[in-house]
């Protein structure tokens, strides 16, 4: 049965996601634009009057514009999938967000079935496989992706489609390679326990397994499908891909499922790698919380992903994007094997890792933390050696042939 | 000339590509010999690691991030060209010392123009400093392309392109400018933009 604490957090997070994703895009635009060295939208302020408050009335103006688009469903598309797609993308983005915790607890204790428990700061608390329900829901935004480009019945979109799709397959092997690391060492897929467990040692998991991180973290950019990894749309040759043919309110709904996907991945990355809600000396770690920690510890974690999106938003101005042999190659010979590598060394320290480093008198966390960043550096290097040294995919010359 | 003979002559034929794209009937005339193949630079050790690019493109971003900002607040503030004299705005019929229009109607200006927005009509000059003067003189400003070339051909630097940019109006008819109004535009531009040339009695 839904409780009312239940409904009251459901309605809060929708309210609060939908409101962070209008603002961010206001905040993407700016940030855009700065870098491009314009001042961005600054004009909208309060509507009918001349306060502009720095632009910050621009996302009001946003959706009443979208929202007052016609809504036009061009020919010859497949009606059902065509509008079905931005739904499952929308509601699988969404139903991931059941199991991130936006903080740790609040101190009120309410009675639930006759036991008493603090108000946890998640939808759905005590998800024994959070992580796993995280990627499964996210994951489902492929088949949008690929309704929306075939339905769409337009040559572009499909290709947008099946691009995005190859791309979205792959790299969710390095994603769940890189989760399988965090997950081994904290002995739990529950995400309220991977944060409690880094907040406890003191110890990030970014500092122990830097291997993890990177491999998560560039998988993490290529599953939000933003710049550089962004084939799917690929606005210079394939018009917006799969969704070329959408308007309105049905592209609303897939833009802000792309800033979903963007908090999503940026949440994972906090909570798994840097530490969700913990910062040294500032929130504590126990699970007994007063007012001002509990909210300090929402602010940091906020403040976090909110770095973690400012950095996504950088990214996309930084570097070219990759073709689509490389981004392959890219998933398949070096995130893999890095992802297999950085398993193989959290298995064995996992093993042996506390009778080596007792023997040796240090901190195991300290001997982990070493041997991660020597093992990310080999293993970089190794790949930097052994990759093809020019990204030139023509025919070769001894192939191309008599003329 | 001899068609297989790889020479001079020849160099704007292209080779045929390697996947048959630009496979042709006739052997195209290009020896292997003269083929130089371009070759892609080998990345040294740094650009393997990936990491001068990812410090490189970081580094720009965040750069122009911080950097002065360019952008202009029109309409408070207003964009100053760095030269008046050569920007190409809106046109103006310049006036003589006399206060007449320069213009003697020699059609060079309309005969030059790519767009074809230049209407004159020709009559006989009142003045006996010259034979014809335009009756009418209309310049179509949405058809116009701004490429300066009427103001290259005038013989008697009568019509000019003037430092206004923000040029609009709310119908077709209000964007076709006849003589009055070019010659307003002299009247109100002459003080900050003076005549380029002050030949012929300017």
């Amino acid at each position: 049965m839904p409780t009312l604490e239940t409904l009251v957090k459901i309605a809060l997070l929708i309210a609060g996601l939908m409101t962070a994703a209008a603002y961010l895009v206001l905040v993407e635009r700016w940030v855009a634009a700065w870098i491009q060295d314009r001042l961005g939208p600054n004009r909208v302020g309060i509507p009918l009057t001349k306060v502009r408050l720095f632009g910050l009335g621009q996302p009001i103006a946003d959706g009443v514009k979208f929202l007052s688009k016609e809504e036009c469903t061009p020919a010859y598309v497949d009606r059902l999938l065509y509008f079905l797609a931005p739904i499952i993308m929308f509601v699988a983005a969404m139903a991931a967000f059941a199991v991130v915790p936006i903080g740790s607890v609040l101190p009120i204790d309410v009675e639930i079935d006759g036991t008493t428990r603090p108000i946890e700061l998640v939808v759905a608390p005590g998800v024994d496989v959070g992580t796993v329900f995280v990627f499964a829901a996210g994951s489902i935004a492929v088949f949008g992706v690929l309704l929306g480009g075939w339905a769409s019945n337009n040559k572009y979109s499909l290709l947008g489609g099946l691009r995005s799709g190859a791309q979205l397959l792959s790299y969710e092997l390095p994603l769940g390679l890189g989760i399988l690391g965090v997950v081994m060492v904290a002995g739990s897929l529950r995400l309220e326990t991977i944060i409690t467990q880094q907040a406890q040692s003191g110890v990030w998991n970014a500092a122990i397994e830097p291997l993890g991180l990177l491999v998560f973290f560039v998988a993490g950019f290529a599953e939000s499908g933003r710049l550089p990894f962004d084939l799917a749309e690929a606005e210079q040759e394939l018009v917006g891909g799969y969704h070329t043919e959408y308007g309105g309110i049905k592209l609303l709904l897939i833009l802000v499922t792309e800033f979903l996907h963007m908090f999503i991945a940026s949440f994972m990355i906090v909570i798994l790698f840097f530490g969700g809600w913990h910062l040294w000396g500032l929130t504590g770690s126990g699970s007994e919380v007063t007012w001002p920690v509990a909210i300090i510890r929402v602010l940091v974690l906020l403040g976090k992903v909110l770095l973690t999106i400012l950095f996504f938003m950088v990214a996309r101005w930084s570097w070219p994007r990759f073709r689509f042999d490389q981004l392959m190659t890219m998933a398949w010979k070096v995130l893999l094997p890095l992802g297999l590598v950085n398993l193989l060394t959290l298995a064995v320290w996992v093993e042996y890792g506390d009778r080596v480093s007792r023997a040796m008198g240090l901190p195991p966390l300290a001997v982990m933390a070493v041997c991660g960043w020597i093992v990310l550096i080999v293993a970089w290097a190794v790949l930097a050696w052994a990759l093809p040294n020019t990204t030139d995919n023509r025919p070769r010359r001894e192939s191309a042939g008599e003329l | 000339m001899k068609r297989d003979d790889p020479g001079k002559g020849d160099r704007h034929l292209l080779p045929t590509g390697p996947d048959g794209c630009f496979a042709q009937k006739v052997p195209v005339p290009v020896s292997r010999a003269k083929l130089r193949w371009i070759e892609e630079p080998k990345l040294g050790p740094a650009g393997r690691t990936y990491l001068p690019l990812f410090l490189g493109g970081l580094t720009t971003t965040l750069r122009h991030l911080l950097g002065r900002k360019v952008t202009v607040q029109s309409p408070e503030e207003r964009y100053s060209p760095p030269d008046p004299l050569i920007y190409r705005g809106v046109h103006r019929l310049n006036r003589d010392a006399e206060g007449r229009v320069k213009c003697v109607a020699c059609f060079l200006c309309a005969t030059a123009c790519p767009a074809h927005c230049i209407d004159i009509v020709a009559a006989e000059s009142p003045w006996p400093d010259r034979e014809k003067y335009p009756q009418t003189f209309n310049i179509d400003e949405l058809r116009c392309i701004f490429c300066g070339m009427c103001e290259e051909a005038c013989p008697v630097d009568a019509i000019e392109l003037t430092s206004l940019y923000d040029l609009s109006g709310k119908s077709r008819e209000e964007m076709i400018f006849d003589k009055a109004k070019l010659l307003g535009i002299y009247d109100m531009t002459k003080d900050a933009e003076p005549m380029r040339s002050s030949r012929n009695g300017g």
